[in-house]
């Protein structure tokens, strides 16, 4: 063979960057630690806060006497609800379901009553973090006790005990979906009255707790008249519209930068008390002050999610063609309404349909109020909780009908060809293939194989029986078009914007109004952009999460990054390559008409040899000695991108679940899933979302609960009780994609941040429920601990509540609140 | 998560060590590898005025022989025993146990002793120097005294450990004859403490279990003895039936706690299906 040179195979287009497994170029610092975690943050004269908070769930305060921890060493000063009563305003709700919502009011620091344990009720400012911290038992709070409101049941009742004494019941809210009246469906009443077969079940949807890996924390540092604030939250500009307008600082006053920030989880898409707090303080003092949370504060006082009561009917006639679907929730509010918490369950009233073709259907959801802390959102917000209950539904319905709960499924789901296919609650679903990613998920599962040992186990009568669960699901993501999110009645858009920089050394400065918290949008983006305008990955630089560098963003939630953000960035880029074009032309003294561009460069069309890559126009522009005389020199651009529709990623994920019928415990065998995420920008990006997604909804279907004793003391205060699964507890995942580009964005991409966390939980409880159905389990609560498990197979129910002691090891110190129970004679010597 | 602060001595030697503890007074604590004692000072659940860090007590670490018993220092770190080989040639049950301690990080910081004077029913060596019939080594400003195991642990929390006193080293005998082990343990993720655990020794001679040891971990207060199943099976027939029979009397006698992991029954029921299984793999069924 001989080898010749041939120098136009030279210039072969570099390789396209989406669809590469690019490694994250973020990853190195931020597993490292060896980067600006707010908590890494050192100011000059930084003072330390620490937060006193409350150990009672429900009660007025009578007394706050903080006279001796202003006397212990270090201590600067302590401030009360009182004190901070005429500026601290209301911890902004945002999103008003229903014109009646009744929102009690959320100050940042309790005046008048406390309504869950951890509110905090007044705060320290010291020297020193450890002094801080040392004066917090020093202040003494007397309270006036009231009777916990805690269960949602309870609390709807006429004669129930309120949360809040001064409005009139436990209902924040009461919101109605209903496709008869919306025109998109037919009367659910009439279908209900029809139909041959009706199945009514009531699921519990626990409460869980965000976890994310970076606790809160907020530094703030007055300057003049202007305030910087750092925090780890995911969404630095929407923070800084919120706190201007709680504070009243004046919205360019004040800039809010999110550092690198270690997971959020929707947990860090608040305005948080702690934060408005901090800025207040600051203000008042005039010096940088700082705040980071313990993890125990962290489980106790950060907004929780999930929490539904979902009592959901399903109608159909005998063949298994559905008819329609009622739902009725109780969402647990918690307290206080914080940014989104109304808005959570309501968003879900558009994912209950999921797949299918119901031509009827009403959702009814009642916010409830109760003496814990808030909910908010928390991945998926909304959607696993919907997803979650027609999943079980589809498969209570099977079993009533007798039928393969696949081949049911099938019967109702939207076929290919049927989009874009507008539900009935409603959505326009824009593309998909629900049999093709099934299919696919059947084979990496090794379906059959499993099957015929599910029956061999059940005939032999094994202790240890297999199930398999499927969950067939679809979401709603990128949020969002900002004239759905009005109609909503949210309060802001759902647009996202970007900005390029082109650098005279030809290097590229990206900014993204979308600020990551852990996804990689720096490599993303960057891939993106390599692509768009032909320079090399290594040249893209992506600026993001302070307001002051990227001064307008709507950040990051929903599955929205890419789809949205990553689109506004595309967008740019056109913008740029449209001004360069021009620039170009003239330099090359050719008509714009006739350039291509391509890999980079501009040519001219039939005349080889003539090229100017869009980084040597970049330095042209920047010493501008010769460019058209009707432009600017510059080629930087701006973009704002509103979509028109969310981006409906689906996929079916099935479960293969071992039950041991003599403990109750129960493991995974095997986990296929594809995924239908539209275009791939990068797969190992993708790949880490769904294994992670993957361990929350697993995570909620087998470990995670956060439980409230009787008083409403958190007893899963600490990670010993509230059981976070690793690695080690996860099986391996057999992941797998179709791939049908999402219309709504040039990229074709529909988000893949949450699909794993939606959807594995119903296909988890549904494997576990296959496994011993023939046992006689009809069903059994989340998380499916062993104890609940075996009471289920061997008593009947669904396994019921659980003790809410916490466990005794770790000395039983289940909370900062709960004392610990050893005794004067233990090992730690007792309570304090 | 920033403990009240507190006087910090770190002595070389025991008697440093006993002096520093009569020196701190009332309120001091004594402290081996931390996991346990930090994160309850953390919570501000205790708050000593002294601690004594036994972490530089060189004489306190390491495994040796002495006649019929092993000798293992108080301050012999979970990572040491699991790669100790006098314990895995004498005491496998041990090293079992310690393998489903915890994390790696927590072995290597945690130590045997620190384990076993903290006494946490949910704890898996207590069950295990019960069942080994173990005796605890214990200096104080008196000298020196031998606390067997059954006596060792006297409450939740609670040890035979007076003020002033430090548990030395441990005293485990040696198994003589045909003895197979098992630590059955039974919790919700990896790194999690046992909801309920069994320690099983039994030694067979001709086809027949002569001799089972069974320590019950978490069902109630301190480490138990399954004393009517160990009964039960002494003489049995080395088979699986006879093993579930003696299993049924696991539970009996054990008070176990209602918490978020299980309620009483519950870990009763578990006390059986565990010791069964603990029993017939290291009678070797
Ligand atoms: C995340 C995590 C998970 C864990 N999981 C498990 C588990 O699954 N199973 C399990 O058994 N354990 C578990 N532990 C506990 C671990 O085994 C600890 O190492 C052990 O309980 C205490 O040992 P230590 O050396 O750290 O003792 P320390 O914490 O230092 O001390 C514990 C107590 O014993 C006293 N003490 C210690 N040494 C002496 C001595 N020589 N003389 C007198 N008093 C003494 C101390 O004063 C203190 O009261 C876990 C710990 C952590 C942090």
């Amino acid at each position: 063979m001989t080898v010749t040179e041939d120098p136009a195979a030279a210039e072969v287009a570099p390789e396209r960057e989406i669809g590469k497994a690019r490694r994250r170029k973020e990853d190195a610092r931020l597993i490292t630690g060896r980067t600006t975690w707010t908590d890494n943050m050192v100011l000059p004269g930084m003072l330390h806060l620490a937060v006193v908070r409350s150990p009672v769930a429900h009660g007025k305060i009578t007394n706050v006497d903080v006279s001796a921890a202003l006397e212990a060493p270090g201590v600067v000063a302590v401030y009360t609800g009182r004190d901070l009563a005429d500026e601290q305003g209301s911890i902004p709700c945002a999103w008003p379901v229903t014109a009646d919502m009744v929102n009690p009011g959320h100050p940042s620091i309790a005046v008048e009553e406390v309504n869950h344990v951890g509110e905090a009720v007044a705060v320290i400012v010291a020297r020193s973090r450890s002094a801080a911290a040392d004066a917090i038992e020093l202040v003494d709070v007397d309270y006036d006790l009231l009777p916990p409101v805690l269960d949602m049941e309870q609390a709807v009742k006429g004669e129930a005990d309120l949360c809040h004494d001064h409005i009139e019941s436990n209902t924040a809210y009461h919101f109605v979906f209903d496709a008869g009246e919306a025109g998109t469906g037919g009367d659910t009443e009439q279908a209900f009255a029809d139909a041959d077969v009706v199945v009514s079940r009531r699921f519990v949807n626990q409460r869980l707790i965000p976890a994310f890996m970076e606790p809160r924390s907020v530094v703030v540092q007055p300057q003049g008249d202007n305030f910087t604030m750092w925090s780890a939250t995911q969404i630095p500009h929407v923070l800084r519209v919120m706190l201007a307008m709680v504070t009243g600082v004046p919205e360019h006053k004040l800039r809010v930068v999110a550092p690198d920030v270690g997971g959020g989880f929707g947990g860090k898409l608040q305005v948080n008390p702690e934060e408005v707090i901090a800025l207040l303080i600051a203000r008042r003092l005039g010096k940088p002050v700082k705040w980071t949370e313990t993890r125990s504060e962290s489980l106790m006082a950060a907004h929780h999610g999930r929490d539904q009561i979902q009592y959901i009917d399903v109608a159909s006639d005998r063949e298994g063609n559905v008819k329609g679907l009622r739902v009725r929730i109780l969402a647990d509010m918690g307290a206080y309404l914080r940014l989104i918490t109304p808005g959570v369950p309501a968003l879900g009233a558009f994912m209950f349909p999921g797949i299918y073709k119901f031509p009827a259907y009403r959702f009814e959801c009642d916010g409830i109020f109760t003496n814990k802390v808030p909910t908010d959102a928390y991945r998926g917000a909304g959607r696993p909780e919907a997803t979650f209950a027609v999943e079980r539904i589809m498969d209570e319905l099977a079993v009533e009908l007798g039928m393969d709960p696949l081949e049911l499924r099938r019967k109702n789901w939207i076929q290919a060809q049927e989009f874009p296919f507008t539900t009935v609650a409603g959505l326009e679903y824009d593309s998909g293939d629900y049999d093709a990613a099934t299919q696919q998920a059947l084979e990496l599962l090794g379906y059959q194989e499993l099957r015929e040992e599910q029956r061999r186990r059940r005939e032999s009568n094994d202790p240890v029986q297999l199930g398999i669960g499927f969950s067939t699901f679809t979401e709603m993501c990128g949020l969002a078009p900002s004239r759905v999110l009005g109609s909503l009645s949210y309060g802001a858009g759902g647009w996202e914007t970007a900005s390029i920089r082109m650098l005279p050394t030809g290097k590229v400065e990206v900014v993204t109004g979308s600020t990551p918290h852990g996804q990689g949008h720096e490599t993303a983006w960057s891939q993106l952009v390599a692509d768009q305008l032909g320079v090399p990955f290594e040249d893209v630089e992506v600026l993001h999460g302070d307001t002051a560098v990227s001064h307008k963003g709507m950040d990051t939630y929903g599955s929205r990054s890419l789809v949205v953000g990553g689109t506004a960035v595309v967008k740019a880029a056109d913008k740029v390559i449209e001004k360069a074009r021009k620039v170009a032309a003239h330099l090359l003294e050719a008509n714009e008409d006739d350039l291509e561009f391509s890999a980079g460069k501009f040519t001219v069309r039939g005349t080889p040899g003539t090229a100017l890559s869009i980084q040597e126009i970049a330095l042209a522009v920047f010493a501008a000695h010769n460019y058209p005389e009707d432009i600017e020199p510059s080629i930087d651009a701006d973009a704002t991108f509103d979509p028109v529709n969310f981006s409906f990623p689906h996929g079916t994920h099935v479960c293969a679940m071992e039950v041991d019928t003599e403990t109750g415990f129960v493991k995974i065998r095997k986990y296929a899933c594809v995924d239908d995420v539209g275009t791939i920008v990068n797969p190992l990006i993708v790949e880490g979302q769904v294994h992670g997604g993957l361990a929350q909804g697993i995570a909620q279907a087998l470990y995670e609960e956060a439980v409230y004793d009787a008083d409403g003391n958190l007893t899963t205060g600490t990670f010993v009780d509230y059981l976070v699964p690793s690695a080690a507890d996860l099986p391996h995942f057999d992941t797998g994609n179709t791939v049908h580009v999402a219309p709504g964005n040039p990229i074709g991409a529909k988000g893949v941040g949450e699909a794993g966390c939606i959807a594995s939980t119903p296909a988890v409880v549904n494997a576990a429920l296959d496994a011993v159905r023939h046992l006689g389990v009809r069903d059994i609560r989340m998380p499916l601990t062993p104890e609940r498990v075996w009471r289920a197979i061997h008593q009947g129910g669904d396994g019921g509540d659980r003790a809410t002691a916490g466990t005794n090891a770790y000395g039983g110190a289940s909370t900062e609140s709960t004392a610990g129970v050893s005794t004067p004679a233990s090992s730690l010597g007792g309570d304090l | 998560m920033i403990p009240a602060p507190f006087e910090y001595a770190r002595p070389t030697t025991v008697d440093e060590a006993l002096q520093a503890v009569a020196a701190g007074g009332e309120d001091v604590k004594i402290m081996a590898g931390g996991q346990s004692l930090i994160p309850v000072m953390r919570l501000r659940l205790a708050a000593p005025s002294t601690v004594v860090d036994l972490g530089r007590v060189a004489e306190m670490r390491g495994v040796r022989e002495d006649g019929d018993a092993l000798v293992i220092g108080a301050m012999t770190t979970h990572a040491e025993v699991l790669t100790d080989p006098l314990i895995a040639q004498h005491a496998k049950l041990i090293a079992e146990a310690t393998e489903t301690v915890a994390d790696r990080q927590t072995r290597r910081r945690g130590t045997f002793g620190g384990a076993l004077a903290h006494a946490d029913p949910a704890g898996d060596l207590p069950a295990v120097a019960l069942a080994l019939d173990a005796e605890m080594v214990i200096a104080g400003p008196n000298g020196r005294r031998t606390v067997p195991a059954s006596e060792f642990f006297v409450d939740y929390l609670t040890t035979a450990l007076d003020e002033g006193e430090i548990l030395v080293e441990i005293r485990v005998p040696k198994l003589a004859g045909e003895w197979g082990v098992r630590y059955e343990k039974f919790n919700r993720v990896a790194q999690a403490w046992s909801i309920v655990a069994v320690a099983a020794a039994v030694r067979r001679e001709n086809g027949h279990i002569a001799e089972a040891r069974i320590g019950l971990t978490n069902m109630g207060p301190t480490p138990l003895r399954a004393s009517a199943t160990e009964a039960a099976l002494s003489g049995a027939a080395a088979s699986a039936d006879a093993v579930a029979a003696a299993a049924r009397s696991a539970a009996e006698g054990t008070s176990p706690s209602s918490d978020l992991n299980a309620q009483a029954d519950y870990r009763e029921h578990l006390a059986q299906v565990l010791t069964r299984r603990a029993v017939a793999a290291a009678a070797g069924l």
